[in-house]
């Protein structure tokens, strides 16, 4: 009988990295306040009771510091897991990230592998100040060497943390905060997927919305309201946002005919930039419309009172379908 | 005159630029680490500097004539960089930055795979774990992170302060002044300090940051750079190779020991230019590259080895060394092939890639599809070389880095250098 068990998104991942941490004294959990407290949204809670400071520790607050160390204990024969406090605190680890991690390995020509997993809560949605709603993830994507992945619930949590810690490539690992608390059934047993697979999450034939992380209830929100008014929706969940599996995304697109892309990042040179520049190569002929996007609009992300009408909600979504439907 | 070059800072140093050895009473402890060297030793270290320069000179010449896409000189730099080379231990890793070729030569580097990288042909490939001397590192600073997160695990793996010198091991990493600049190098020291890691950050302060003098990076001498963090340092005069073995030594014998992370500053001098791109007369000038010659490391060796009654016989035959050295380099930068392109799509990631796979195939069927055809670049490459066989006055230069050119090679390889 398989093993179900009801989790928060944020538990699964703890129940995730507690896996690794327990079959592997090489695989470590290092950064901001990950250890006593637990990280501040709580994603470490209990770890570092149980592994104590060998496998889970607190690092200076200095990402480029976190990044670049775990690069040396990747040379070393370790599998860090780094956790970055907020999305817009990356970037003093950009550098590390983007020409060091993403290039060690090409560079040593294969000598170096790097198990480095950089987790990261991003996303709005929780009313937050300046640089704590991001979605710096594309800069990411576009980078050779790396891998992107962001879960939208608490099973995918569960296993593609683990995954991504048994990858011996660096895989940035996205954490849609806003749905940390979101409870799911979990099977404890089985993964669901591979890592870099999406998956149909809602099949439809008249539009296919293509999305990831935090916008995936929303897109589904979307799905039931247009069945309502008797327009069929199919969701496919992307996962992984580097590499991108393109063959279930094109799939959907040969049966719908339509593709939405939706997601809180900026549209412009945008993941879904990506999505809708594969799919007019590779479905042109099956394409009854052009593909459009639904993301944030091209500023900075807004002060909190604002975010409600920068991020893509059911019905901006929905506009958009009705956009393709009339083309 | 700033405070980081007064002469009123003590700095370890053993052979004064005149040849003559004292050990003073207050470098005692580092002089006790002068009694493991043996006679070989120092010729050893004489050896290793002489061939190293000698490299460094036929390097340029390469690059002059085409051969290399860039040199960078570390004339000047030899005395710290084998002094310090000979003074890590036998498990311990080295993490460099990308001027110390005369650390490589210590711990066996095939130095064609730094010339094959300036060549282009790729971005180091030495295998970093069998060599323990790693990648140069061309992102200023970036390495002294990997050094500590690597000292870092040797610590949690247990192998510090056992006292078994199979077991313990330390790191070293190498900066110049101008990288004591970068944030990294600040975090390096904070992380290397709260955890208390088996390291030594060694600094080449060799005055110049391409046209930036040291001053520009710091108020304060940089062997203090670390004492905020929590990381004590200490000058040593950069020239005298036995300074930076001897104190090199007991400090990474102190970082295995568990006594903490240190910092060494080597005051030295870049004779040659920053790289093959630079025009150092543009920002310095003649009279004190003048004056740091005299304080040359090699020259200063020599004339101790001769008070010591080492004859002209040993002399003759280093320099014989290098030659047949230089000749070697010489004839095997000609003979490198440019590499398949297949090479740039390999190790991007150590796991399979779906676009890397797509891009590769498709790469490989377009480059297929010449073959009936000479391929457009191979077309121009011929004409080059054919001009330049055409021409033997020399007046028709080829583009550099167009392959082989004929013209000049034994005047250019005797002129190289500075």
């Amino acid at each position: 009988m398989t093993n179900f068990q009801e989790m928060a998104i944020a538990r699964a991942i703890n129940a995730g990295l507690r896996n690794k941490l327990a079959e592997n004294r090489k695989v470590l959990m290092f950064g901001e306040d990950v250890a006593q407290l637990g990280g501040v949204f709580r994603v470490t809670e209990g770890l570092h009771k149980e592994f104590g400071d060998a496998q889970v520790f607190n690092s200076p607050i200095a990402e480029a510091g976190i990044i670049g160390t775990a690069i040396g204990l990747a040379m070393r024969g370790y599998r860090p897991v780094c956790e970055i406090q907020f999305d817009g605190f990356i970037f003093p680890g950009f550098d590390q990230i983007t020409t060091q991690l993403a290039k060690m390995t090409n560079r040593s020509e294969g000598y170096h592998r790097m198990p480095v997993v950089i987790r990261v809560p991003y996303g709005g949605g929780i009313g937050a100040v300046e640089h704590h709603s991001e979605s710096p993830e594309a800069y990411f994507a576009h980078t050779p060497g790396l891998r992107v992945v962001s879960p939208s619930n608490p099973n995918d949590a569960y296993w593609m943390i683990q995954q991504a810690i048994d990858s011996d490539d660096p895989v940035l690992f996205f954490e849609p905060k806003r749905r940390y608390w979101q409870k799911g059934p979990v099977n404890l047993d089985t993964p669901p997927l591979p890592l870099h697979s999406a998956r149909v999450l809602h099949e439809g034939h008249n539009v296919t919305i293509a999305t990831y992380g935090p916008m995936v209830p929303v897109a589904l929100q979307a799905a039931q309201i247009a069945a309502e008014e008797g327009i069929s929706i199919e969701v496919v969940d992307l996962r992984s946002i580097s590499p991108i599996d393109f063959t279930t995304v094109v799939n959907s697109v040969k049966k719908t005919g339509r593709l939405v892309v939706a997601s809180e990042a900026p549209n412009f040179v945008s993941v879904a930039s990506e999505v809708a520049a594969r799919v007019a190569e590779q479905a042109f002929y099956q394409l009854q419309a052009p593909v459009l996007r639904v993301g944030g609009f091209d500023i900075p992300y807004p002060a909190a009172k604002l975010e409600e009408v920068f991020l893509p909600d059911a019905d901006r979504i929905l506009e958009a379908v009705d956009r393709v439907l009339a083309y | 005159m700033s405070e980081q070059d007064s002469g009123n800072i003590p700095m370890v140093q053993f052979l004064s630029p005149e040849g003559e050895f004292a050990v003073p009473a207050q470098w005692g402890e580092y002089g006790e680490y002068l009694k493991r060297l043996t006679e070989a030793d120092y010729l050893k270290f004489y050896r290793d500097m002489a061939r190293i320069r000698r490299f460094d000179n036929e390097a340029t010449a390469l690059q002059r004539q085409g051969q290399l896409g860039l040199w960078i000189p570390a004339i000047g730099q030899e005395g710290a960089q084998v002094g310090s080379g000979y003074g890590v231990g036998h498990n311990d890793h080295i993490f460099p930055s990308y001027r110390e070729h005369g650390v490589a030569i210590t711990h066996g580097i095939d130095l064609m795979s730094i010339l094959k990288m300036l060549r282009g042909v790729n971005h180091g490939g030495w295998n970093p774990d069998a060599t323990r001397f790693h990648l140069y590192a061309i992102v200023l600073g970036s390495q002294a992170l990997h050094a500590t997160g690597y000292a870092m695990g040797v610590k949690f793996d247990g192998n510090m302060g056992t006292g078994d010198p199979e077991i313990d091991q330390a790191v070293i990493t190498y900066i110049g002044d101008g990288a004591t600049a970068e944030g990294d190098v600040s975090e390096a020291l904070l992380f290397a300090a709260v955890n208390n890691t088996p390291q030594v950050f060694f600094i080449q302060n060799n005055q110049w940051a391409i046209s930036s003098p040291t001053s520009s990076q710091t108020t304060v001498p940089l062997y203090r750079r670390g004492d905020g963090f929590g990381v004590p340092g200490i000058r040593i005069d950069g020239n005298d190779v036995l300074a930076s073995y001897a104190v090199t030594a007991k400090h990474m014998d102190d970082a295995r020991a568990g006594r903490g992370p240190s910092l060494i500053e080597a005051l030295t001098y870049r004779i040659g230019a920053h790289t093959t791109s630079d025009d150092p007369t543009k920002y310095r000038s003649n009279e004190e590259t003048e004056r740091w010659k005299a304080r040359d490391p090699i020259m200063r060796l020599e004339k101790f080895l001769r008070n010591q009654g080492v004859g002209q016989a040993f002399f003759d035959d280093c320099a014989a060394d290098g030659d047949k050295l230089a000749e070697e380099i010489r004839a095997k930068t000609f003979a490198l092939q440019n590499p398949p392109f297949e090479n740039m799509f390999k190790y991007v990631y150590s796991e399979p890639h779906p676009l890397i796979e797509e891009q590769l195939a498709w790469l490989t069927e377009y480059e297929a599809s010449f073959e009936d055809e000479a391929h457009p670049s191979t077309q121009l490459h011929n004409v080059i070389n054919e001009e330049a066989l055409a021409d033997k006055s020399g007046e028709v230069e080829p583009a550099p880095n167009s392959g082989s050119y004929y013209g000049g090679i034994a005047g250019a390889s005797n002129g190289g250098g500075e």
